[in-house]
């Protein structure tokens, strides 16, 4: 038999590995992220909130992480570019008419146009607030002296515009993560008659909980809820 | 037209060779029966079509029993049909109702080019399993079964990723061509008992990589396949493909 094999990342297999495993990286930021802007929900006028920020703007382990998640984010859109046009040069005359309703989720069958949508609410989204308050400056600080980066967030939501974009970032998020997350675990080679209804059940609760939490930040401010 | 029997529509792909390009063309059917199954209805035809002094429609079909895995039909939208595991043999008219339109194409997979009509080159699969979808056997007599014991749950997954027919349903509905749960299955069978235990490093690189040069496509985990297979191979085979895979990487 002889061993006819590549690169281990330029495989097939390979490929899928590094898809989950950076995907899995970019949901426990989703966690920390969420975390740490649920501080608003305190109602403090967002003094925990920008305690948090701060946190997050001085702390080096952060700082250093930052890096690593721009680098994680940029390699899982690389692959997911790469498989993509693999994918659809595997198919060069395509089907007059596909019934994909029948075997398979809407969702995961458009990974590729939702991760789309989320790279376009994230360019919005960074521009929003991580410019700002890495570069651009901040509008001046809260009772205790930190920066008032929670300002910024009661500014950006007022207007129903960028409400309605980020309700449609967290759609595309919630119907990426709903594939994904189980998705990345498969990809693992981590499929187990025991755990899988463990990993289905954390993936659908993580989703549901994170993006609930995310909607209901530019809405209860729009609202008013929040001050 | 006699009680039950059914008038339909139906739109078959016809390509000269794999050199030229296809279309779909229209044909009527009268008075088919619900009990045909649906290559019979394809028989019928072909008869049709040779008494007009037509060309026949190029089919795939070999024992019309549902375990070749010869016949390769996307019907509707779906390989195999409307049905679940069923091959295209197997599957009725009685699945359709008078007055139905059929569409009917070729798998399509850059790694399966279309010969002519309906049939395509499944060969990659066959190059895929030269690579190592086999076991290195003494001749001599077979020893005594049992001296190698064989957990039963170890002995019903690879029962069950045996059932795989090579009939390349998991390509043609995948919407990235990838033939993941064929070479899984073939991979599984083999890795899982102790026969297999010899060239089961190699044989996980090797065959990935030939699956890889064929140029099928990458697997996204819709789970189509697995829905569609008419032998209903399992998506725990692609998750153990890929360990496999992993661990013989990081062996040698």
């Amino acid at each position: 038999m002889s061993n006819t094999s590549g690169k281990f990342l330029q495989s097939s297999l390979g490929k899928k590995l590094l898809m989950g495993l950076t995907g899995l990286f970019l949901v426990s930021f989703l966690l920390v992220h969420c975390f740490l802007n649920s501080f608003i929900f305190f109602n403090d006028g967002g003094l925990m909130f920008n305690q948090g920020a701060k946190f997050m703007a001085t702390n080096p382990i952060i700082r250093v992480m930052e890096y690593v998640l721009f680098a994680g984010l940029i390699l899982h859109m690389v692959q997911a570019l790469i498989l993509t046009m693999q994918n659809s040069k595997a198919r060069p005359v395509k089907y007059a008419f596909t019934n994909g309703a029948a075997n398979s989720k809407w969702y995961s069958r458009s990974m590729g146009i939702l991760g789309s949508l989320l790279l376009l609410f994230l360019v919005i989204h960074l521009a929003n607030f991580w410019v700002k308050s890495r570069f651009t400056g901040l509008p001046g600080v809260d009772a205790n002296g930190n920066e008032n980066l929670y300002l910024v967030m009661l500014e950006v939501f007022k207007n129903p515009l960028f409400v309605a974009v980020y309700m449609l970032g967290v759609f595309s998020l919630a119907f990426h993560l709903l594939h994904g997350f189980p998705s990345a675990f498969q990809s693992l080679g981590l499929n187990h008659k025991k755990y899988n209804p463990l990993i289905k059940g954390l993936g659908f609760w993580f989703t549901i909980i994170v993006c609930l939490l995310f909607a209901a930040m530019p809405i209860s401010i729009f609202c008013g809820l929040i001050k | 037209m006699s009680q039950g029997n059914m008038n339909l529509t139906l739109k078959v792909w016809r390509q000269k060779n794999s050199k030229t390009n296809g279309q779909l063309v229209t044909y009527q059917l009268k008075d088919i029966s619900p009990d045909m199954s649906f290559l019979e209805m394809f028989d019928v035809l072909n008869e049709q079509l040779i008494v007009k002094g037509e060309e026949p429609v190029a089919f795939d079909h070999d024992c019309r029993e549902g375990i070749c895995g010869m016949c390769s039909m996307f019907i509707n939208g779906r390989p195999h049909g409307p049905k679940s595991k069923v091959t295209t043999c197997q599957l009725h008219m009685r699945s359709f109702k008078d007055g139905d339109t059929i569409v009917v194409e070729p798998w399509r997979a850059a790694a399966f080019p279309v010969i002519k009509d309906l049939t395509v080159d499944r060969s990659a699969f066959d190059r895929i399993i030269a690579k190592g979808g086999y076991i290195s056997v003494n001749t001599g007599n077979a020893q005594d079964a049992n001296n190698l014991p064989i957990p039963k749950p170890d002995a019903d997954a690879a029962f069950s990723a045996a059932a795989c027919i090579g009939c390349g349903a998991c390509v043609a509905t995948c919407k990235n061509s990838s033939a993941m749960l064929f070479v899984s299955a073939k991979i599984s069978q083999l890795a899982l008992l102790p026969q297999g235990q010899v060239e089961r490093t190699t044989r996980a690189k090797s065959m990935v990589a030939q699956m890889d040069e064929e140029g099928f496509g990458n697997c996204s985990n819709t789970g189509a396949c697995e829905v569609e297979c008419p032998k209903g191979i399992s998506l725990e085979n692609i998750a153990r493909m890929n360990r496999e895979f992993f661990a013989a990487n990081i062996k040698e």
